[in-house]
């Protein structure tokens, strides 16, 4: 019943924390027009600059090979990694999330070397140790904690997973099941928990923030349409 | 002033990233503005009693006005991409000239009084009060960030410290802690007309002058003509190229671009100042106010056409700026982009036969690029993004049989600024402009012994100035800087078209 809880009030301010910040973003005026050229001329040259960078990392690939690759490495082992959890969430399980399930899996161990590398860079590199707040190496311990106690569930000790997965359909269709009593998943729904709840009010926010940078989401047209923000006009002289 | 010592920093043959030293740069910051500069602008003339309240209260004003501040100081992740992009960390070793630790002297006052996180767990993600300590730091490190835009491209999210930057500026112009020389410039603006406090009977000396000087060297009437109303164009450049080494021989350029196309122009004495330093304080109103100059003069000279001289920033706050500032600009003629750049304009004329360049007149040199990084970064030139590249390299190449790109990761968009701009060309701070031009020095010195290089031409006031300043601490000649319309002004054939 507790586990319950957490989840869904981890959920809630994950959703509701995210939304806020999203609506404070979407509300805040780009005043100016400053994105950083050379930069697309059309509406559909912005989306097409931003998949890039939401895909490739584009940037941070023109800027430092190391910290892309480990960075890559993890986002995208994360992302095969949360595709394989769909699992859990669907009965019968989707084709596509079952095919998945191999790579998936091993995501794990990649998802777990990323974020080992990003981390040994924050203490090994004189620079990024100077800018590392504790904040910074806790957010990657957390998430190889994740991704470890993750793991050993699947390779080390196994869980009862068909319990795992009544729990969390349980959570789906507002049914609550019991949680197994297993302290690797307790551990692991905690730990996941843990990241909901600081997703809102921590570095995170950095998901939702690129979809909002202005020097990467405006058109480059400010001759040929003018760009006025509403606190802008009110200057206009009368 | 007594004399600051330091060292000019040793060109390395392979730049590498440099290992850090705190606090190498803590002694460098600029004049404080007097009370008299500082209130001319309605600012404080000194730091108010409860500074502190007064500057988190604009922290949380800006903080709802611009969408890039909030979002930047959200997203940074630390992931260190920036660390060794800046030209002033590269040439100072200084850690706070990282990107990302610049934007954390604001950030950690931001997440203190503004984040959750910062307000109840402040030892754990960094946040710190605004503290006389911090307002130092603030005043030192926010004084030795150029604009440039550089750590922009490289951001994975974008983030440019120059937005960061420019709100500090104007965080501590708030509470009376303003910088001299950028407020000292805006008020003569504002009062004169231009950055120089040129008033309007020596303009049109200097320009008289110049005219003389054409006509002795060319034997053509080249006009400069100032305040005529009726005229197709008018001109608005820096007013550094009415006086300084090299821009004036800019200036002579364009006149004999106007000369040989035929085309009437004028400058403006009300408008005589393209440079815009509003921008550098990050003031909105400022910048409004100074570009409204440039409306009102294009409205009462009757002109058809704007043009912009060689100017970096100038532009920036040209073409992504006026329109939003001083709009719409529907009174001028719809068949020409307004603003346009002088570089534009010269290149539509090359294009168009209405010039001819003799480029052989520019053999004894060999010419590099230099680009300005608010040209660069924030700006465009003709209809291809990426034309802010190519017309000025393309009018170089019309105009000189010899030119050499510096190495690709030290132009275009990854441009190094010169060390001197974004409100920081004051003698105050030389040790610090000497130190930031290692990156750009070395990209030069590369071409120099590589390639025998012996100019190299902007298109910005400031560059100019910076590099005549700079360049002999490098052991380079001052006058290897020259102006781009310098060279088209020794390359046009005048008289009558063959």
């Amino acid at each position: 019943m507790f586990f319950a809880l957490l989840m869904y009030g981890a959920a809630l301010v994950f959703t509701v924390g995210v939304g806020w910040r999203v609506f404070i973003y979407a509300r805040t005026p780009a005043p100016l027009k400053i994105p950083t050229t050379p930069a697309p001329t059309t509406r559909t040259g912005v989306w097409i600059r931003m998949a890039r960078e939401v895909v490739l990392f584009e940037s941070l690939f023109k800027s430092n090979k190391w910290i892309w690759l480990f960075g890559y490495l993890f986002h995208a082992s994360l992302l095969l990694v949360l595709i394989r959890h769909l699992r859990y969430f669907t009965e019968p399980v989707w084709g596509w999330v079952a095919l998945a399930q191999t790579f998936g899996t091993y995501a794990g161990f990649a998802m777990l070397a990323g974020l080992f590398a990003l981390w040994l860079r924050r203490i090994v590199v004189q620079r990024i140790r100077y800018i590392s707040n504790l904040s910074d190496h806790l957010m990657l311990w957390l998430l190889m904690a994740i991704a470890l106690t993750g793991l050993m569930m699947r390779f080390v000790a196994h869980t009862d997973i068909i319990g795992l997965k009544m729990f969390a359909l349980g959570l789906l269709r507002l049914d609550i099941q019991p949680v197994p009593a297993d302290p690797l998943v307790l551990a692991h729904l905690a730990l996941v928990a843990g990241l909901m709840l600081v997703f809102p009010i921590s570095k995170l926010l950095h998901a939702p923030g690129l979809f909002f940078s202005p020097s990467r989401n405006q058109v480059d047209n400010p001759r040929e349409k003018r760009h006025l923000a509403p606190w802008a006009a009110k200057l206009e002289s009368k | 002033m007594a004399k600051v010592e330091f060292e000019t920093p040793k060109m390395r043959e392979y730049p590498v990233i440099p290992i850090i030293h705190a606090d190498a740069m803590a002694h460098s910051q600029p004049f404080v503005a007097s009370s008299q500069h500082q209130e001319s602008l309605g600012f404080p003339g000194q730091l108010v009693d409860n500074w502190k309240e007064v500057a988190i209260d604009k922290m949380g004003e800006l903080l709802t006005k611009y969408r890039s501040l909030k979002v930047y100081l959200d997203s940074c992740v630390k992931c260190g991409a920036c660390t060794d992009k800046c030209h002033y960390f590269q040439g100072t070793t200084d850690p706070k000239n990282m990107p990302v630790a610049r934007q954390d002297l604001f950030r950690k006052v931001y997440r203190r009084h503004f984040t959750f996180a910062g307000k109840y767990f402040p030892r754990l993600v960094g946040a710190e009060d605004l503290t006389e300590q911090v307002l130092g730091d603030w005043y030192k490190y926010f004084h030795q960030c150029s604009q440039c835009r550089r750590c922009s491209v490289f951001c994975p999210y974008g983030i440019d410290t120059a937005e960061i930057s420019m709100a500090a500026r104007e965080i501590m112009d708030t509470i009376g802690k303003g910088q001299k020389y950028c407020n000292e410039i805006i008020g003569k603006v504002h009062k004169i007309g231009n950055n120089l406090g040129l008033p309007e009977p020596a303009l049109a000396d200097t320009l008289q002058g110049l005219e003389e000087d054409i006509k002795d060297d060319t034997g053509f009437d080249v006009r400069l003509p100032l305040d005529v109303k009726g005229a197709d164009v008018l001109l608005v450049t820096p007013s550094a190229d009415f006086f300084a080494e090299p821009h004036i021989d800019g200036l002579i350029g364009y006149a004999k671009v106007f000369h040989q196309a035929g085309i009437s122009w004028t400058l403006s004495s009300y408008a005589s100042e393209a440079a815009n330093f509003g921008m550098f304080i990050g003031s909105y109103d400022q910048m409004k106010k100074i570009a409204e100059r440039v409306r009102t003069a294009a409205l009462e000279l009757g002109v058809k056409r704007i043009i912009v001289g060689e100017c970096g920033h100038a532009w920036r706050v040209a073409y992504s700026f006026w329109n939003t500032l001083a709009g719409p600009f529907d009174f001028l003629d719809p068949r020409y982009p307004s603003p346009q750049h002088i570089i534009e304009f010269t290149s539509d004329l090359i294009d168009s036969g209405g010039i001819t360049l003799d480029k052989e007149a520019n053999d004894n040199r060999i010419v590099t690029f230099h680009d300005s990084c608010n040209v660069a970064r924030a700006s465009r030139m003709g209809n291809l993004p990426g034309g802010q590249f190519e017309l000025p390299r393309k009018v170089i190449k019309a105009a000189c049989n010899h030119f050499v790109d510096m190495p690709a990761d030290t132009i275009r968009e990854k441009t190094y600024c010169c060390g001197g701009g974004g409100g920081l060309l004051t003698d105050d701070l030389l040790e610090l402009r000497v130190k930031g031009a290692l990156p750009r020095m070395e990209a030069l010195k590369h071409v120099v012994d590589n390639n025998g290089v012996n100019n190299v031409a902007a298109i910005c006031a400031i560059c100019k100035s910076q590099y005549s300043k700079v360049l002999p601490y490098y052991g380079f000649p001052r006058d290897m800087i020259v102006s781009v319309h310098q060279l088209v002004s020794n390359a046009i054939v005048l008289g009558d078209k063959q």
